[in-house]
């Protein structure tokens, strides 16, 4: 079973993020650290490969100068190798060139039976590239998976919805997206990292992916930030005194919301 | 007169690789996931946290500094007190569990072992799916090992060692996992001078015993025990390293383990640090936050200053022993200042912290009940300023 994982490297966020005021968008420049989304489907593929008894892990990314330290996290936690595509045409790329750049790169891997991506990454939060990376490498999608298991050269997945979740099941290969929080990821062990330093990292750069520097970057991108706003203020919340009466006013208030 | 002692720290990096940042990075999430949460339980109920010393021994921090050939992890000095470092920042139970672990239970058997003492007891040791203690001091003897008591006597009939005597304060030695104590043992004497010499002892064997645990100051979550040997019997073969050497190669092995307690060390400084910048930031007494006063912000900035001197002085020997260059009185130095550094600053942290500071759910109230041992254990501060006048050059007597 061999299994791809898209791997998103984004800036920590326990650091203070900045917009850079031109583009509008995140500012890249400092350390990447392996998205904590993406480390579900990393740990999801290190079990699916170990329950088939065999096989590879593949981590696939898109980065800016050539940027691993997420990277190796992820080699660490297990993962045989690793693709990275970097180059500064792809600065500004949007969700659907990103999208095309991980088809490119996913191809690069041979013997591909599943790829595995979170459901959204947690700095752009856009939530199409699985769908679109689906799209683009014509294989079906199944999305919000809680739970994966293969047999018989299938996927039976729990797809997560508002209500429980739906078992679904589609031939491989195929791409799923994993749900965050539904497995626990390990933590790498000091073998592991110092194992990841020489594990094969096949860095490419855009000329490698067969793809042109107008269907990426600023060049490529079909969507325009046209403004940034903060967040409005969160409202006070509403204080119940409890006067014997407040278990059944939250009740009141949670339906309300149609909560519960 | 001795010959100048190094002064400089010309030909060593304190730099941090990019491993060492990597292992940083995970043990300080293992430390915030699975040691902060129940530290205080742990402490309150004087718990030794088995599941999460095996967890550890799975992230390989029990091999650390052993080559791979034996299932280490091939790395350093250095690379061990960055892991005993982020744990000590939340706790320093666990964080000895494992400096005690490797520089006391696996590292005597790794230096001194032979090839079959190495082949059955090592693997579980270095993979952390085990524990060794290292019974050196007796109740009337510490660093003064040549008064050690215990004595094992070659049975020449059944080609056993007999052991009689008793052990204080050793660390590992009655946990669910320990495997096995080195004792240290007089096996002679030639003009009553003692000939002491180290033998493997594994649990469970009959004749040893080992004493119910310490009601301890702090450390709670720490395994210690006093040991007796009433006529307990090993194989011959159980001798570690060359008969007659135990003191010696004891003294071989000290210095390293210095380091690593000055490691711990600069993690509680570090921790309360942390600490105490946000709560002199969120604590408001007369209107303002509370590190808006100097007498607060000051007590704050020191303790900065001692986080770096204590991690400089520390990662400086650590670097001189990983390049192989003498390190003897900078380990001195380095255990001495981080320890009474942490004491300081662990009380300091409780005054800052006001009346919360005494209550036992603050983790500031178990740094500074948990740090005094530290001025104590693998040397006092008394003996690490010997080792220092000696280095020195000063006359002995």
């Amino acid at each position: 079973m061999n299994i791809v994982v898209c791997a998103k490297q984004i800036p920590d966020p326990a650091e203070p993020g900045e917009l850079d005021p031109e583009t509008k968008t995140l500012k890249r420049d400092g350390k990447l650290i392996l998205d904590e989304s993406d480390m579900y489907g990393v740990e999801m593929a290190l079990q699916l490969a170990d329950n088939a008894g065999g096989g590879e892990v593949t981590l696939v990314s898109m980065a800016p100068d050539n940027k691993v330290d997420g990277i190796r996290t992820g080699l660490a936690m297990g993962a045989a190798k690793a693709v990275l595509v970097s180059d500064p045409a792809l600065a500004g790329t949007d969700a659907l060139g990103t999208a095309k750049v991980l088809a490119a790169a996913v191809g690069k891997v041979e013997g591909a039976d599943l790829v595995l991506t979170a459901t959204e990454s947690s700095d752009g939060y856009t939530g199409t590239v699985p769908e679109q990376l689906a799209e683009l490498l014509g294989l079906p999608s199944v999305t919000f998976a809680k739970h994966i298991e293969i047999a018989d050269g299938k996927v039976k997945v729990q797809r997560q919805t508002d209500a429980g979740y739906d078992e679904v099941e589609c031939p491989l290969p195929c791409v799923v997206s994993v749900t965050a929080g539904v497995v626990e990821p390990r933590y790498p062990s000091f073998k592991g990292i110092m194992a990841a330093k020489s594990k094969p990292l096949d860095q490419l750069a855009l000329a490698d992916t067969g793809l042109e520097a107008d269907q990426v970057g600023w060049a490529g991108g079909g969507q325009e930030i046209v403004g940034v706003e903060d967040a409005p203020e969160r409202e006070a919340g509403e204080i119940i005194e409890d006067d014997g009466t407040g278990a059944e006013k939250i009740v009141a208030y949670l339906e309300n919301l149609k909560l519960v | 007169m001795r010959a100048q002692p190094q002064r400089t720290i010309s030909g060593v990096d304190l730099e941090l690789n990019e491993e060492q940042l990597a292992l940083a990075k995970v043990v300080r999430e293992f430390a915030a996931q699975e040691v902060a949460p129940h530290a205080e339980r742990w402490d309150a109920e004087h718990t030794f946290p088995t599941d999460v010393v095996l967890a550890m021994g799975e992230l390989g921090l029990f091999g650390i500094p052993f080559p791979e050939e034996v299932g280490g992890g091939g790395a350093d000095l250095t690379t061990l007190c960055v892991a005993i470092e982020e744990l000590a920042k939340v706790d320093q139970s666990v964080a000895i569990t494992l400096e005690a672990g490797v520089g006391l239970g696996a590292n005597p058997i790794y230096c001194f072992g032979s090839e079959d003492q190495r082949a059955e007891w090592l693997p579980d040791l270095v993979a952390g799916r085990a524990l060794a203690g290292f019974g050196l001091t007796e109740p009337d003897a510490g660093s003064d090992a040549g008064a050690t008591r215990t004595k094992a006597i070659l049975d020449d009939d059944t080609n056993e060692w007999v052991i009689d005597g008793e052990k204080a304060f050793i660390t590992n030695s009655g946990t669910p996992i320990t495997s096995l104590v080195t004792v240290t043992a007089v096996t002679d004497r030639t003009d009553g001078r003692p000939e002491i010499s180290t033998i493997v002892v594994p649990a469970g064997t009959a004749g040893f015993e080992v004493q119910p645990p310490y009601r301890k100051m702090g450390w709670h979550a720490s395994d210690t025990h006093g040991l007796s040997f009433d006529g307990c019997r090993v194989p011959a073969a159980n001798l570690l390293g060359a008969r007659g050497r135990g003191f010696a190669n004891f003294l071989a092995i000290l210095d390293d383990g210095r380091v690593a307690i000055a490691a711990l060390a600069v993690g509680v400084i570090e921790g309360c640090l942390a600490e105490c910048q946000r709560y002199a930031t969120e604590r408001v007494a007369f209107g303002r936050a509370i590190g808006a006063n100097q007498a607060i912000a000051f007590k704050v900035a020191d303790m900065a200053v001692m986080a770096d001197a204590a991690r400089a002085l520390t990662y400086r020997a650590a670097a001189l022993r990983d390049a192989g260059k003498p390190f003897k009185r900078e380990a001195a130095v380095a255990k001495l200042y981080a320890t009474e550094a942490a004491v300081t600053v662990t009380r300091e942290a409780t005054q800052v912290f006001g009346g919360y500071g005494f209550i036992d759910e603050t983790p500031v109230s178990r740094h500074y009940r948990d740090a005094k041992i530290l001025e104590i254990g693998e040397g006092t501060s008394e003996v690490q300023r010997l080792v220092i006048s000696r280095e020195l050059g000063l006359p002995v007597r």
